[in-house]
């Protein structure tokens, strides 16, 4: 799933100071899943805006709702009703969601909520990790089902550097080896002559590197 | 060792003597004076000079133009090259531009981390890896083909090195690693500082039974210990640097003002032990902010004067 955290309220202030009626929008989608922007985060938000407009004495009024997901047509078209009752939205999905608001209502400014950080998973209670950097050309299945792009610091694909020490990365001793993982991981599987051969130079076309991506399926557009 | 280019190094190695490079790391700023004098101090006394690719990721005068300022001097510049701070475009442009100037050794690199560095800030780019930058040169040159498949009228003649370090996690995979960086083109290797002599045995051990040694020159990284900070600096602070309790033990052993001599000392002693180890074929001495040593130190092991090589 997509992970994101909350921005800091001083920085969600700045933007909707001056406003005089908002709307919390929180998807229910990932940013629900990783505790940033679900309903529960947008009434707790709403409530910190409407705190922090009570104490400067200004009428500003603030409301909350959850949409099933911001990245959907339908489910944002529920604001088609009531958008105009509002000045802006702070949207906690994350940076697709908040696009997607701002491409359907024109002229209202979308505001983000959190930051999106990457495709992770939850690997413990409160704690969530990078998996996949999205390059568009999925390789885990000569790396031992770990990605070497998401999870060595310098993606490299003819890994571990030099830099690689007691399992660690060289950038933090928070931060596993991806290619110490991988390395491991192989050993496990009895596919060591993967790591064996050098690979060639990745092709980053389908990744980032390429542009703005699209992927159609035809079959779904009849 | 198969194709031929017109690298000294790579010819002095070839006559079966052992090599001996330096290194120097330029400035950080466009005083090309310091570059001038770092490679004079040295020049004499080593094979071929390596210039640092912004070391550390910090910015510094570009390997590229103080390899060229080098090899006017007469000297033989090493043009180190990190996957770091530029893609395939700009590096395969760079050999290429290196080679109109008639630099024949390349070093290839991943680099360090750029959160190490003056912008940690900065993207980085790894479009490619030390591997895959290997791969690159050795295609421009043998089959004088870019990496997109164009054919060049006229190849880079690059001997090509690499660096390992057999002190990285975990040890296991180093000698395969090494193997790995031969396959895509590793002609020279230059290892990280030595220290733990042991480990670098059993690594050169391991080296030599898989015959990586015949077909790679490995040059053996020597570094001096200026003193017992530096030591302590190293073993805690480096990435990759084994630095084993005997030489902290060694250099604390001795007052203040002699732990410099004393580093040299153990630098020297190392070479000489080194030069009996199997497979090892030449020392890389970076004497960091120190290259007025590098004299003493070749001569003190019997390194000097250099081989001529036409």
């Amino acid at each position: 799933m997509i992970i994101a955290k909350p921005k800091p309220i001083e920085e969600i202030i700045e933007m909707v100071k001056d406003l005089k009626k908002v709307l919390v929008a929180g998807c229910d989608g990932c940013v629900t899943v990783c505790e940033a922007g679900g309903m529960k985060e947008a009434q707790i938000l709403a409530s910190a805006l409407r705190m922090y407009f009570r104490g400067q004495g200004k009428a500003t009024t603030v409301e909350e709702t959850s949409l099933t997901r911001q990245c959907d047509k339908p489910y944002i078209a529920q604001l088609d009703e009531k958008i105009e009752n509002y000045d802006a939205v702070v949207s906690l999905a994350c940076g697709a969601g908040v696009q997607f608001l701002a491409e359907r209502f024109k002229s209202k400014p979308i505001f983000p909520a959190v930051n999106t950080c990457f495709i992770g998973v939850t690997e413990e209670k409160g704690l969530w990790t990078e998996r996949c950097q999205a390059c568009g050309d999925c390789i885990l299945a000569t790396t031992g089902g770990i990605c070497p792009i998401a999870r060595c610091s310098k993606r490299m694909s003819n890994g571990p550097c030099g830099g690689s020490a007691s399992g660690k990365c060289e950038v933090s001793k928070e931060t596993d080896c991806g290619w110490h993982l991988i390395y491991e991981r192989l050993k496990e599987l009895g596919q060591l002559d993967r790591f064996a051969h050098p690979v060639n130079a990745k092709n980053w076309a389908t990744s980032r590197d390429g542009g703005p991506r699209k992927v159609v399926k035809e079959v779904s557009q009849i | 060792m198969s194709t031929q280019t017109p690298s000294k190094l790579q010819k002095i190695i070839a006559a079966g003597h052992f090599g001996v490079t330096s290194e120097c790391g330029p400035p950080r700023s466009c005083d090309g004076s310091v570059i001038e004098e770092k490679a004079r101090l040295i020049g004499d006394y080593v094979d071929a000079i390596n210039v640092t690719d912004n070391q550390t990721a910090v910015v510094r005068v570009c390997s590229l133009a103080a390899c060229i300022k080098i090899k006017q001097m007469g000297y033989e510049p090493v043009l180190q090259m990190v996957s770091r701070d530029r893609n395939r475009i700009a590096i395969q442009a760079d050999i290429l531009g290196a080679a109109t100037f008639g630099i024949n050794n390349v070093l290839c690199l991943t680099g360090d981390h750029q959160s190490f560095g003056d912008h940690p800030n900065a993207a980085n780019v790894f479009d490619l890896d030390s591997t895959s930058l290997l791969q690159t040169v050795k295609m421009m040159r043998d089959e004088k083909k870019l990496l997109s498949g164009f054919e060049m009228k006229v190849a880079p003649e690059m001997f090509i090195g690499a660096a390992e370090n057999p002190f990285a996690d975990p040890f296991e995979i180093r000698v395969l690693r090494l193997a790995k960086k031969i396959e895509a083109g590793a002609e020279f290797v230059q290892t990280q500082c030595i220290y733990n002599m042991d480990k670098f045995k059993k690594w050169m051990q391991g080296v030599v039974e898989m015959g990586l040694h015949e077909k790679v020159a490995i040059f053996a990284g020597m570094t001096p210990m200026k003193s017992l900070g530096m030591a302590k600096y190293m073993k805690n602070r480096v990435p990759g640097m084994d630095v084993p309790d005997d030489v902290i033990k060694r250099l604390a052993g001795v007052p203040k003002e002699k732990q410099a001599d004393e580093g040299i000392k153990m630098c020297i002693e190392q070479i000489q032990e080194l030069k009996e180890v199997k497979g090892v074929r030449g020392f890389h001495i970076m004497a960091i902010e120190w290259e007025e040593k590098v004299p003493e130190i070749v001569q003190a092991t019997g390194l000097y004067p250099r081989p001529k090589v036409d």
